[in-house]
């Protein structure tokens, strides 16, 4: 495969698995815990570093799915210590980014991890990093690492749609029914790690954050049916990775930079123009919302 | 059978003790409202007795077995305005939810399953409504569709938390129909209920709340204007002069 | 301690401790608005703003960066307000949206610019992280100025904030201007948000409002000592960040002020007068009841405390 063809292939890998955990995360109401995780991830990558003196995929999945566990368990023990949930979130991931950045820029030096690149991501440098697997040749090792994790949450989602769907609708009554809640919000935010993780290396730790809300919130806005809502958020988070990788080569600039702002493009769009939840709706079937109202 | 056996059970929420030593037993087939003033612990009992909030100390047995392990056996109605209801789901999907233990892990709700809400949706008056989207309901409905989700859960104990707040008259006489027949068919109900002024038609059983359990048993007995006047304290009028 | 020795040191650090207590200040308005995380999506919001205001301009003057930031910051504002309020989008949601997006699109222009613009745009970078050395001394005036204004505008209009915040229809009931009130509370949390952002950067200002306040919550019951408390740790951790970040030859401003600030607020969490958990602790030993239900019981709460919403 050419070169592109990796970087392609890359992006649309981080623009589905991102898409399909967003909606979980939008409907979950942790949109912020996101922007929260892909901070402190970095403070994850840091240590398993500085740890292992490697560069190697795995210390780094590991690594950032014990921050951000580490992340959501300091989150919440503030919070039932009476601390405002938005300010525990604060609190929390600017410490440990800032802990992470910290020693990055005292510890690590120059050795290939550098603050910047771990913000912005360099999806550029993918393909130069390959593994040879049998069968199939030399592929880019974050490629592989992003294709094992697109299956994990496909395999997690599907199979445990309907808890997914109870535990994010009504967790009391699913509590009540006996579904371990607990246990499913602490595997929802593995699975949020691991994402954020793979991703990092191709969008780094903001940009992230983008294509896990942005996708999902455009897709939010134009159905009503679950299943459908998980298809187009991963569609739009593949469009906007793949347009943004073109977007950025015709201006020469920050691909994940593009990456992000493409999925604003999609959602201004939806937001103005989709039939069923947008601004231009509101509009046109006024009498039919009307009537829905009045019944209340 | 036995029913629903409460023993000193405590509770707090954020240092407060908002309800100390509940202790009742329930009769099956009884219909019993759950009222107090604001901040008495209603929901809080409800959730406490489903262990959705830690207790202190206590028990809590269903036909002799302690709660937790007669979930099955147990349909909760939640306050409706506990849930987002702009989620991407229709009313029939919601009612399945009430299914959803009952499934198991790993599986999908079948046709039966699908068939047995619909006729729960179908009993509540909702059944044109099955693939209305949620949030295009109005209040009265939104609560129908949660009924009919208990309803579907098949339970023999149901716990709700204000089902008649917020709704319209219709709405209200289909529930309270629907309650009475979950009664007739030798169900127990416990209601958390506001208005003072409904409750002698709609429950045989009263527990009056404030913290603590100011006075439980039938309601011809035990509804007194000295007894709702020692739970609210000051400032109550009885009766007609309550606002509604 | 090279910064000692130079003469803009104390007025960089002047300026410093008068931006972590203006945003000390702030911070206590945003935690009782419960919009913490809004200033974090405002100052991921000012990039853009900063890098246009270069490009259109093409000199690195601190006041036309600012107007730059605060005007991109509004935009930010208004949009996370206009979407909430037009569609089914939630505020966590459109808060993220805003924050990524903007940022998306200042990385998109700073790279641009940082290709096209030559060396002397080497700067802008420090807008990320920070780089309070890199202020000249008419950076410090602005900052300061700009800062002394926030600081006079909470201080004039103490009570109203304090109405505002704790019960704004009864507010609008005895006649407080809302709307005024809203206006001024967004626009002092702008300011206070884009003085900061050469020093402290953009992804990490937001700690700055945050954190001083939180741990200020732990030693007071009483809304005028939390603004006091907030702001003197704010002032502190500003300077001492700074101080810190002289030692290593380019190291980042922002990270060290904020980590400053967090430890104060540890130092808060333990000892702190009011919840903290020493004192905690030792009201329960005296108090000794039911220490059995406590540990394995607090997970299950978390349902219930909205969590996991």
């Amino acid at each position: 495969m050419s070169y592109t063809a990796w970087i392609l292939l890359t992006a649309a890998l981080v623009g589905l698995s991102c898409g399909m955990i967003g909606v979980l995360l939008i409907l979950r109401r942790m949109a912020m815990m996101a922007d929260a995780i892909s901070h402190t991830v970095l403070l994850g990558i840091v240590v398993a570093f500085l740890v292992t003196r490697e560069l190697s995929g795995y210390h780094m999945l590991i690594g950032a799915v014990i921050a951000g566990l580490l992340t959501s368990v300091l989150i919440q023990w503030l919070q039932s210590r009476g601390v405002q949930g938005e300010a525990s979130i604060g609190v929390v991931f600017t410490t440990l980014f800032a802990v992470g950045v910290i020693l990055i820029a005292t510890q690590v030096g120059n050795a290939h991890l550098d603050v910047k690149h771990a913000l912005m991501g360099e999806i550029t440098f993918v393909p130069w990093t390959t593994v040879r697997l049998p069968w199939i040749g030399d592929i880019p090792e974050a490629t592989l690492i992003l294709s094992a994790v697109l299956l994990i949450v496909v395999v997690a989602i599907i199979a445990f749609y309907k808890e997914w769907k109870i535990t994010s609708f009504d967790p009391a009554l699913a509590a009540s029914l006996g579904i371990p809640v607990i246990v499913m919000h602490y595997a929802f935010m593995s699975l949020l790690s691991i994402t954020t993780v793979a991703a990092f290396d191709a969008v780094g730790a903001i940009m992230v954050v983008a294509m896990l809300i942005t996708p999902a919130a455009a897709a939010y806005l134009w159905t009503d049916r679950l299943s459908v809502m998980f298809g187009l958020s991963g569609g739009f988070g593949v469009g906007s990775a793949v347009a943004g990788y073109y977007i950025a080569s015709w201006l020469d600039t920050s691909i994940s930079g593009s990456m992000a702002f493409a999925t604003g493009v999609v959602f201004l769009l939806s937001f103005l123009m989709s039939p069923k939840h947008g601004l231009i709706s509101r509009y046109v079937t006024v009498p039919a919302r009307k009537k829905a109202t009045s019944e209340r | 059978m036995q029913g629903l056996a409460v023993t000193d059970l405590s509770a707090s929420y954020r240092k407060n003790n908002v309800l100390e030593d509940v202790s009742f037993e329930l009769p099956q087939g009884s219909l019993t409202g759950i009222v107090g003033p604001n901040g008495a612990g209603k929901s809080t009992l409800l959730k406490t007795m489903l262990e959705l909030h830690p207790k202190l100390s206590g028990t809590v047995t269903f036909a002799g077995a302690p709660l937790s392990k007669m979930r099955r056996k147990i349909g909760y109605v939640p306050q409706r305005g506990s849930v987002d209801w702009d989620f991407p789901t229709d009313a029939l999907d919601v009612v399945l939810m009430g299914l959803y233990g009952a499934v198991g892990w790993l599986k999908r709700p079948k046709a039966g399953h699908r068939q047995q809400a619909l006729q729960a949706l179908a009993q509540m008056g909702m059944a044109d409504y099955a693939d209305r989207q949620i949030s295009q309901l109005s209040g009265g409905q939104q609560q129908r569709v949660f009924l009919a989700r208990a309803l579907v859960q098949d339970a023999e104990l149901y716990f709700m938390d204000e089902p008649l707040a917020g709704v319209d008259a219709a709405t209200e006489q289909a529930i309270m129909t629907t309650l009475r027949e979950l009664k007739g068919r030798g169900k127990s109900v416990m209601v958390v209920h506001h208005d003072l002024q409904t409750v002698e038609d709609y429950f045989d059983h009263v527990l009056l709340l404030n913290r603590r359990v100011m006075n439980y048993g039938e309601t011809a007995e035990i509804f007194t204007k000295d007894n709702v006047y020692r739970t609210y304290g000051a400032g109550l009028r009885w009766r007609k002069e309550v606002p509604s | 301690m090279t910064l000692l020795l130079s003469p803009n040191a104390w007025w960089v650090l002047l300026s410093m401790l008068i931006l972590g207590v203006a945003s000390g200040m702030i911070g206590t308005l945003a935690y009782w608005k419960r919009q913490s995380l809004m200033s974090d999506a405002l100052s991921h919001a000012a990039l853009p703003g900063v890098v246009i205001a270069f490009a259109i301009t093409g000199v690195k003057a601190l006041p036309i960066l600012i107007l730059g930031a605060a005007l991109s910051a509004l935009i930010g504002a208004f949009l996370v307000q206009w979407v909430v309020s037009s569609s089914r989008i939630k505020e966590d949601t459109a808060m993220g949206i805003v924050l990524s997006v903007f940022f998306g699109l200042g990385i998109m222009l700073l790279t641009i610019v940082n290709r096209t613009g030559g060396g002397n745009v080497s700067g802008l970078d420090g807008f990320i992280f920070g780089q309070a050395a890199s202020m000249v001394r008419s950076d410090v005036y602005t900052m300061g100025i700009l800062g002394l204004l926030v600081i006079a505008v909470v201080y004039a209009a103490f009570k109203e904030w304090k109405l505002y915040l704790f019960d704004p229809q009864f507010a609008k009931g005895i006649g407080l201007p809302s709307g005024l009130m809203n206006s001024l509370y967004t626009g002092v949390l702008v300011l206070v948000i884009v003085i900061g952002i050469q020093a402290v950067g953009v992804i990490l200002m937001s700690a700055l409002l945050i954190i001083p306040a939180v741990s200020a919550r732990y030693w007071t019951h009483s809304f005028k000592w939390m603004l006091i408390g907030s702001a003197f740790i704010g002032g502190g951790a500003g300077v001492a960040g700074t101080l810190i970040s002289t030692m290593g030859k380019g190291w980042p401003t922002g990270p060290f002020i904020v980590v400053s600030s967090s430890a104060v607020f540890l130092v808060s969490l333990l000892f702190g007068a009011r919840k903290g958990l020493v004192v905690t602790a030792i009201q329960q030993r005296m108090q000794k009841r039911s220490p059995r239900a406590l540990p394995a019981e607090a997970e299950k709460s978390m349902v219930k405390e909205g969590g996991l919403q």
